[in-house]
């Protein structure tokens, strides 16, 4: 699989002075209802012929990407009253203002045999002045979703003054077949669906892929032995590499630490589960858990000094905090039910989990103390929560009920809104959402 | 691991052969080698069922599979029933190892499930050991909720689901 390297290039295109803000176009991400900021886009400006269809379709998908969020909804360009047919020409702000469009993209593609520019700029109507400045993203035709995706992202940021998660992609597993014979293979995916690529055949099981902190392998269970064990995956070149692990114990349920140096992950030996860390160069592992109850699904806080992880320990599955290093773990779930799958967020001030409850599955999110426990979803089979790069969504399998149960990826917003299938071919599960891409 | 990689020339021969037993994905396209554990002789080679030193006496007549109840690695009666016929019958054909693996229903997350697998297929071990069966012969491992046998979600295949199955292999050739 290749990565084509994308330049990046950020240039100042506006020279003039900049003007004083009179209350800025600001929308703040909070729990309660929002009401979405209004945005017009119109078609980029071609600055060439070879750009033409370029510019059209990295236009549609900045508004795709920033409408799908359902924190931002577009006014088509049926209600325009003023076009926009040059990058440089000046704004109307009144047009824009009359149909109450309160954030103009204006953006320009140039195409030059396979290597493409797109510029863009971002116009606060209301204030009539220029939100951020104009910047120039450079790459290859080939990669024009990418440019895309980083013109979408830079608006939402400048807008929520949060990171943005739509220059970024999704590792999972694919699955096809029936549910007594499925076939799964590691696949990437641009967090939207697009670009799905293969990393492995379906020649044996493989479950649970997670992406490193940069992005540059992953870490996923494989049973090509005929016993559970981890495999670490470069992604550039597909070389793999098994972790260590004796005759007779099983490996799985692992993810690296925050500077991808180590595992922590589950090992089963003699019918007991407990959490370990190894460290990738050396090969030096550690116990971290010690009791005879199943401790798995380890997940490190973003400082690297704490692991939320589930155990059995009192009688079914409920979520702890231990110390990075192990030692005394303090039980953070107290609810009904089982929860299970814990995943510290970005932020570091939510953990998402499975929870099972009187037949039914969710997908929710909890303080790490277990207050303010909230579920997002409910299903037959929700699980496997994933955070995205600025800790605002959640993507997750859903599998459906029966004998012809498959699976799907969705994604939902941690307010609980905006829930929505991920649009694949064929079945999915188990997502990893990797970090948004330089 | 010299001892996997031999395992492993096993399920390369048995991968010809005809495969019968539910349990086995091994045969047909994207399924060789779909999984080591499933390299045994349950997929219906050598004898008959009435031969009783044959893998289809053990697989068919003792039974080579036991059931649990809900989030449980508990042996019922009749599991141990049916593992007391298992460790005879491995005790008198000494030429054979076997691999036991653990399943789970699909009510239950990923990875609890292959640690709950996993705990059933030591409760077999652990009881076949109990009843003379040598410990280097049996070798452990769970496919969690990955390989279901009945489809539908009702607690009628839950319950199929929720199991260990021993699955034999030729001791002659991996020792």
């Amino acid at each position: 699989m290749m990565m084509r390297l994308l330049t990046f290039v950020m240039a100042l295109l506006l020279a003039g002075p900049v003007l004083a803000q009179n209350g800025p176009l600001r929308l703040t991400i909070t729990d309660g209802v929002i009401e979405p900021i209004t945005f017009a886009a119109p078609s980029f400006e071609a600055e060439n012929p070879a750009a033409l269809q370029a510019a059209s379709d990295i236009s549609r998908l900045v508004v795709q990407d920033l409408a799908g969020t359902g924190l931002f909804r577009e006014v088509p360009a049926t209600a325009f009253i003023s076009q926009i047919s040059a990058f440089a020409q000046p704004i109307a702000f009144a047009d824009w203002r009359a149909i109450n469009a309160q954030a103009l993209v204006v953006g320009a593609v140039n195409v030059n045999g396979d290597q493409l520019t797109v510029k863009f700029r971002l116009y606060d109507v209301f204030s009539g002045q220029e939100l951020g400045q104009g910047l120039q993203f450079a790459g290859t035709t080939a990669g024009w979703r990418r440019m895309g995706h980083k013109v979408a992202d830079a608006v939402y940021s400048r807008i929520t003054g949060e990171g943005g998660y739509f220059d970024s992609r999704v590792v999972f597993v694919s699955e096809s077949g029936p549910k007594d014979n499925r076939q799964k293979r590691l696949a990437v995916m641009d967090f939207d669906g697009a670009n799905v690529q293969f990393l492995t055949d379906s020649s044996s099981i493989v479950l649970a892929p997670r992406f490193s902190p940069n992005g540059d392998r992953v870490l996923y269970t494989s049973f090509e032995s005929g016993f559970p064990r981890i495999n670490v995956l470069n992604v550039a070149n597909v070389g793999r590499q098994q972790l260590q692990t004796a005759p007779g114990e099983m490996a799985f349920s692992p993810r690296f630490s925050r500077d991808g140096r180590q595992v922590i992950y589950s090992l089963s030996n003699g019918g007991n589960t407990d959490i370990y860390r190894t460290d990738l160069a050396t090969g030096q592992h550690m116990r971290l858990t010690q009791t005879p109850s199943i401790e798995t699904a380890p997940s490190l806080s973003p400082d690297g000094s704490q692991i939320v992880f589930e155990s059995d320990r009192s009688g079914n599955q409920q979520l702890y905090v231990m110390s990075a290093n192990g030692g005394e773990a303090r039980r953070i779930s107290f609810g009904e039910g089982r929860y299970g799958t814990p995943v510290w967020s970005p932020r570091g001030d939510l953990v998402a989990f499975t929870k099972q409850n009187a037949g039914r599955f969710h997908i929710g999110v909890m303080r790490l103390d277990g207050s303010e426990e909230r579920l997002l979803t409910s299903s037959f089979l929700d699980e496997g929560p994933t955070w995205s790069p600025n800790g605002r969504v959640i993507m997750f399998s859903r599998e459906t009920q029966g004998a012809g149960g498959t699976s799907s990826m969705y994604s939902v917003d941690i307010s609980g809104r905006n829930l929505k299938a991920v649009p694949l071919q064929g079945g999915a599960s188990d997502p990893s959402w990797g970090p948004l891409q330089p | 691991m010299t001892l996997f990689k031999k395992a492993a020339v096993v399920l390369l021969m048995l991968a010809t052969a005809a495969c019968t037993n539910p349990d086995r994905f091994g045969g047909g396209a994207g399924g060789a080698g779909g999984a080591g554990g499933d390299a045994g002789l349950n997929g219906g080679l050598a004898g008959s069922a009435s031969d009783p030193t044959s893998p289809l006496f053990f697989n068919q007549t003792i039974g080579d599979r036991v059931l649990f109840m809900v989030d449980t690695s508990t042996l019922t009666p009749t599991g141990q029933t049916i593992l007391d016929g298992q460790a005879q019958w491995l005790l008198t054909n000494a030429d054979y190892r076997a691999v036991i693996e653990g399943h789970a229903d699909e009510q239950g997350t990923r990875e609890y499930n292959l640690a709950l697998g996993q705990r059933r297929a030591n409760a077999v071990r652990e009881y076949l050991v109990s009843r003379g069966v040598p410990v280097g012969r049996l070798q452990v491992t769970s496919f969690g909720k990955e390989r279901p046998i009945a489809v539908c979600s009702e607690e009628s295949c839950y319950a199929q689901n929720r199991r260990a199955v021993t699955v034999l292999s030729f001791s002659a050739i991996t020792s």
